[in-house]
């Protein structure tokens, strides 16, 4: 389960993963995430425009046996959702790192992505599980 | 310390995520819940339910304390034959909800693993009213069950035994193992009670046969989609089985049984709260403990006692208790999902029929 972690994104603490590319952040929920939560049916994405502060929820995602909130690792503007997830929420288990992103938020603080973890903090977190 | 099933090694080489259930370390899922709720529904599916409980009621007066302790009419039921019934409290509150089979020299009662030391202890405390009624733990023996639309030809052949002539609530024993036609599910299919030493050659035949296995995740979506009542959820002591739609397996007119006159007094007086499926628009799930208020989403008439994803109808399902005149089919609602509301409706309860 640790072995699929890229080391390209960062981490929170509470499961969701960012990659940051200048002053956005693509946002999305890890390996680890996916696996526990099972067959996802639904994800309840946020409008395009809305302002995040770290650690606020943006949306969830629903699997068939539990619902998990979605919370934004940085602060900032949604400048995008994944719209594929309407139809295809599946897609977050089939490539939680790439076709199923989430968000993309164009950052506010991006200092703040500092304090995420690294993917060596992030498999350290898991180990604890 | 969680107890095993003789199947949890199985379960482990197969990769199972296992979670504690009642007591008990069950699988919840082998791959995706979604593909084997479908295996269960386009072919067929095995489940290890060796947590519930087994116990046998022997003697001349098992029978009587069936009737005794149960809603249903075990006094019809002919050798080789099986009834869903529910064992009340003096109040009419649901114990438990059982499966009594009639075997030629003993009763057998399947019941939830949730209560099962319940369950047992209620029955041994009952039994002393008798002279001839032995209760205990039918130990040497677990269950599991294969269900599906192809379940009789995967169990014929793996077994090598002829099952077409086997009819619905039925069993025979064909060397040490009780095949039931009986299932959790909305699919045809059968339940095994098999000696805890054969258990594991016999899955891995299923295994062997191709047979998709299938975890407590998929059982529930089975179980819900069919409109089947899971103990803790749809029944517990203050619920009857009046409230839970289960009249028929309630006989008033047998002999006096416990809970029969509160039974007896709800049915005068009126239901306060019945059970009834509950459709919601739109793609939030409802869960279990989610407030159901009236159409206005002012007034709270109820609650959900279970809800998921249907992998079969693609839609949120879920069951309710409101209040028994609101509670009519078509009636539209509002149910409280995380601070939220969402239209729904009331609808039958089997949201799929085979």
């Amino acid at each position: 389960m640790t072995d699929q972690l890229p080391n390209n994104v960062k981490y929170s603490k509470d499961h969701e993963w960012a990659k940051v590319e200048g002053k956005t952040a693509t946002v999305g929920i890890s390996f680890f995430a996916q696996d526990q939560l099972g067959d996802i049916v639904y994800v309840e994405l946020p409008a395009v425009g809305k302002e995040l502060k770290a650690g606020e929820e943006f949306g969830v995602v629903e699997s068939v046996k539990s619902v998990s909130s979605l919370l934004a690792p940085v602060s900032g503007k949604v400048v995008a959702i994944n719209e594929e997830l309407n139809n295809t929420a599946q897609l977050v288990n089939q490539d939680p790192y790439g076709k199923g992103w989430i968000i993309k938020i164009e950052m506010s603080a991006p200092d703040e992505a500092n304090a995420l973890l690294s993917d060596e903090d992030y498999k350290s977190l898991l180990e604890t599980k | 310390m969680l107890k095993k099933t003789p199947l949890y090694e199985q379960h482990i080489k197969l990769g199972a995520k296992m979670v504690p259930f009642a007591g008990w370390e069950m699988p919840v899922s082998y791959k995706s819940i979604i593909e084997e709720h479908n295996a269960v529904r386009s072919a067929a599916g095995i489940f290890d339910i060796g947590h519930m409980g087994l116990i046998k009621i022997e003697g001349e007066d098992s029978l009587t304390l069936i009737q005794k302790t149960t809603t249903n009419d075990a006094s019809k039921l002919k050798w080789f034959e099986g009834q869903y019934s529910i064992m009340c409290n003096e109040s009419g509150g649901a114990i438990d909800d059982v499966f009594v089979y009639c075997l030629p020299a003993f009763h057998l009662i399947i019941c939830n693993a949730s209560n099962a030391d319940k369950v047992l202890s209620w029955l041994k405390k009952q039994a002393k009213a008798f002279k001839q009624a032995g209760v205990g733990v039918y130990e040497n023996y677990s269950l599991l069950a294969v269900q599906g639309t192809e379940a009789e030809k995967v169990v014929s052949k793996a077994l090598n035994v002829s099952l077409a002539e086997l009819k619905h609530n039925h069993c025979l024993c064909w060397r040490d193992i009780i095949i039931s036609r009986t299932g959790y599910t909305g699919e045809d299919g059968f339940e095994l009670v098999v000696a805890k030493t054969e258990i594991e050659k016999i899955w891995q035949a299923f295994i062997k046969e191709g047979v998709q296995p299938c975890g407590l995740g998929a059982r529930d979506t089975l179980r819900l989609e069919a409109g089947y009542p899971l103990y803790g959820h749809e029944y517990d002591d203050d619920t009857t089985p009046l409230e839970a739609g289960y009249g028929w397996a309630v006989k008033l007119d047998k002999n006096d049984f416990i809970g029969k006159a509160g039974l007896v007094k709800e049915k005068q007086t009126g239901l306060k709260k019945k059970l009834v499926g509950v459709e919601p628009e739109g793609r939030m799930i409802p869960r279990a403990g989610d407030v159901v208020f009236d159409e206005q989403g002012k007034k709270s008439i109820g609650k959900i006692t279970s809800g998921t994803f249907s992998p079969t109808l693609k839609i949120p399902i879920a069951l309710a208790y409101l209040e028994t005149n609101q509670a009519k089919e078509g009636d539209s609602l509002q149910i409280g999902i995380r601070g939220k509301k969402a239209a729904a409706k009331v609808v039958a309860k089997a949201f799929y029929k085979r």
